[in-house]
């Protein structure tokens, strides 16, 4: 098996760099001494790039990414944004969790709302609403603005939670799969809706997913994580297909049934 | 005359003005030691498709039909596989499993109950967890105990309702295999309803898309002829699963299509950037 140091990643130029992940590490303290969830984890996003991530449930996906979002501090590394290390959560990275996280009280407009006001301090009223209801519309709920998120279904409620992560501009997004508990049906409708915000708006994204067939349909790059403790990056795929992608023209790309193939064996072993 | 026949099933629910047809004309021929897969997704009704078979609900037109006989109220000729688990809770693994040995084989002695039901359990490597209860048990471990409990029955047919929905990948492949398993050993025969394509696609004969109701039909069916086992690192070089899965996923796709609805209205995005507010969180 490849490790880590023996791993070729792409040499990125400093200013083509967004997101920058140093000797990064994780360890929870237990009654039985440290666990390692995360070692040696070095990883370079570039701006207006696409990474998926990869790996089984209990490897450390979720835990890299609330690392990243400065939602969990990490034991040792750094992690930056355009050359600046963070400190805590921030609005230049947006996050989209696996559950929707609204505030179930609110509509779907004031839920988006909430964070629209807190970077646009100084936009009109019509101005803010503007936005809110633009990414709305781009996801589908025109007709629901004034619904409250607890009357939504699930979809849907995972469909504000994209305008929200959007509406605030982030420079990265970062989704912690957002999908995965949506029947594929939506769940293809949603990649689309999310594949179609994201051609306009090119913001540098990392998403983790445990779907082979997403994983590829989104992604410049897919990274393959190890199974912890001591999870590492364990394989990066380049995704080679054109922008913007259809569908279609993925899944009948002579490529496509390849790239498949080596995730699928990645995650079989 | 097929194994399980479904002619012209039509299901409704609720009367006058407010009911609701929920699946309509439903026609299907499933054959002696078949394995067919039916694709359909949330709110499709799946799950009434299921309890019309098995017994659970009468259907309001048609009628299904199981080796000649019109299927009335359920039957240990066909094993039913809860998305749910449906486990007892203040009952252990050995215990759980037992209670359906003593339905379907009344006239067996205890001992020979414990060791059918323990059998199974062996079967579904769960041998170390025999007198835990189901809290004890992770989401994966349920769902093993109860294909143990449903494959215990003996029954003729396997009826799964997305049995393996919530697990996760790795747990979800090893109970695919294990249930590919026992129905090649024992040749019997299978529909599994699900909302993936590849799940279909890895072990069934036929795989048959629930349009989305009101009104469900079945789509055209995708014979998939491919040799078993199948391998699912292997399929991706096959050049028929390609092209099935191909056909599949479009077909599906043109139903979701069909679903979406789009607005006339249009939003205009005011052009102004967000305020950097990373000054903030310095400590």
């Amino acid at each position: 098996m490849k490790t880590d140091t023996l791993l070729q990643q792409p040499q990125f130029l400093s200013n083509e760099v967004m997101l920058d992940l140093k000797d990064l590490k994780k360890v929870y303290p237990t009654p039985k001494g440290d666990y390692v969830v995360l070692e040696n984890l070095n990883l370079q996003v570039k701006k207006e790039e696409f990474l998926t991530i990869i790996g089984h449930s209990g490897c450390g996906k979720t835990t890299m990414l609330s690392m990243i979002a400065g939602l969990n501090p990490s034991s040792a590394g750094e992690i930056s944004v355009l050359g600046s290390p963070i400190k805590g959560p921030g609005p230049d990275r947006g996050v989209i969790f696996q559950s929707p996280s609204l505030m179930p009280w609110l509509t779907a407009l004031e839920n988006v709302m909430l964070g629209v006001k807190k970077v646009f301090p100084r936009a009109t009223k019509k101005q803010k609403e503007d936005i809110c209801k633009y990414y709305l519309s781009k996801v589908g709920l025109e007709g629901s603005f004034y619904k409250k998120a607890s009357a939504l279904s699930q979809g849907m409620q995972q469909r504000v939670g994209i305008a929200r992560a959007f509406a605030i501009k982030p420079k990265v997004l970062l989704l912690d799969e957002p999908f995965g508990m949506l029947d594929s049906l939506t769940r293809g409708e949603l990649q689309d809706v999310l594949i179609e915000i994201w051609n306009k708006e090119k913001i540098t994204a990392v998403m983790i997913t445990h779907d082979v067939d997403e994983a590829i349909f989104l992604a410049d790059r897919v990274v393959m994580m190890t199974s912890g403790p001591s999870a590492k990056i364990g394989d990066i795929l380049k995704i080679d297909f054109e922008r913007p992608r259809t569908r279609k023209a993925v899944i009948d790309h002579y490529n496509y049934y390849t790239y498949r193939k080596h995730l699928i064996d990645f995650l079989e072993h | 005359m097929a194994f399980l026949e479904l002619n012209n099933l039509s299901k409704t629910y609720g009367n006058g003005a407010k009911a609701t047809e929920v699946l309509s004309n439903i026609n299907l021929h499933i054959e002696e030691g078949e394995f067919v897969a039916i694709v359909g997704f949330s709110g499709s009704g799946k799950t009434t498709l299921v309890n019309l078979i098995n017994g659970l609900l009468e259907p309001t037109n048609g009628e299904a039909i199981y080796k000649g006989n019109r299927v009335v109220g359920t039957s240990h000729d066909r094993g039913v596989i809860f998305q749910n688990y449906s486990l007892l809770p203040w009952l252990t693994v050995l215990q759980n499993v037992a209670i359906a040995v003593k339905e379907a084989f009344p006239k067996k002695s205890k001992k020979n109950r414990d060791a059918l039901a323990k059998e199974y359990i062996e079967m579904v490597s769960l041998t170390p967890a025999l007198h835990k209860r189901p809290k004890e048990l992770s989401g994966g471990m349920k769902q093993r105990v109860a294909v143990a409990r449903s494959l215990a029955m003996n029954p003729e047919m396997i009826i799964m309702d997305e049995p393996l929905g919530a697990l996760d990948a790795l747990t979800r492949g090893n109970l695919q295999d294990e249930i590919l398993n026992i129905w090649s050993k024992s040749k019997r025969t299978a529909l599994l309803i699900t909302n993936d394509v590849d799940e279909g696609m890895y072990m069934a004969d036929r795989i048959i898309p629930l349009r989305p109701g009101p009104n469900a039909t079945l789509g055209p069916e995708f014979k998939i002829n491919i040799d078993r086992p199948r391998n699912k690192i292997a399929l991706n070089d096959n050049e028929e699963f390609k092209k099935t899965r191909n056909n599949i996923i479009e077909y599906l796709m043109e139903i979701g299509n069909e679903r979406t609805t789009n607005s006339d209205e249009i939003y205009e995005l005011p052009n102004i950037e967000p305020t950097d507010l990373r000054w903030r969180f310095k400590r």
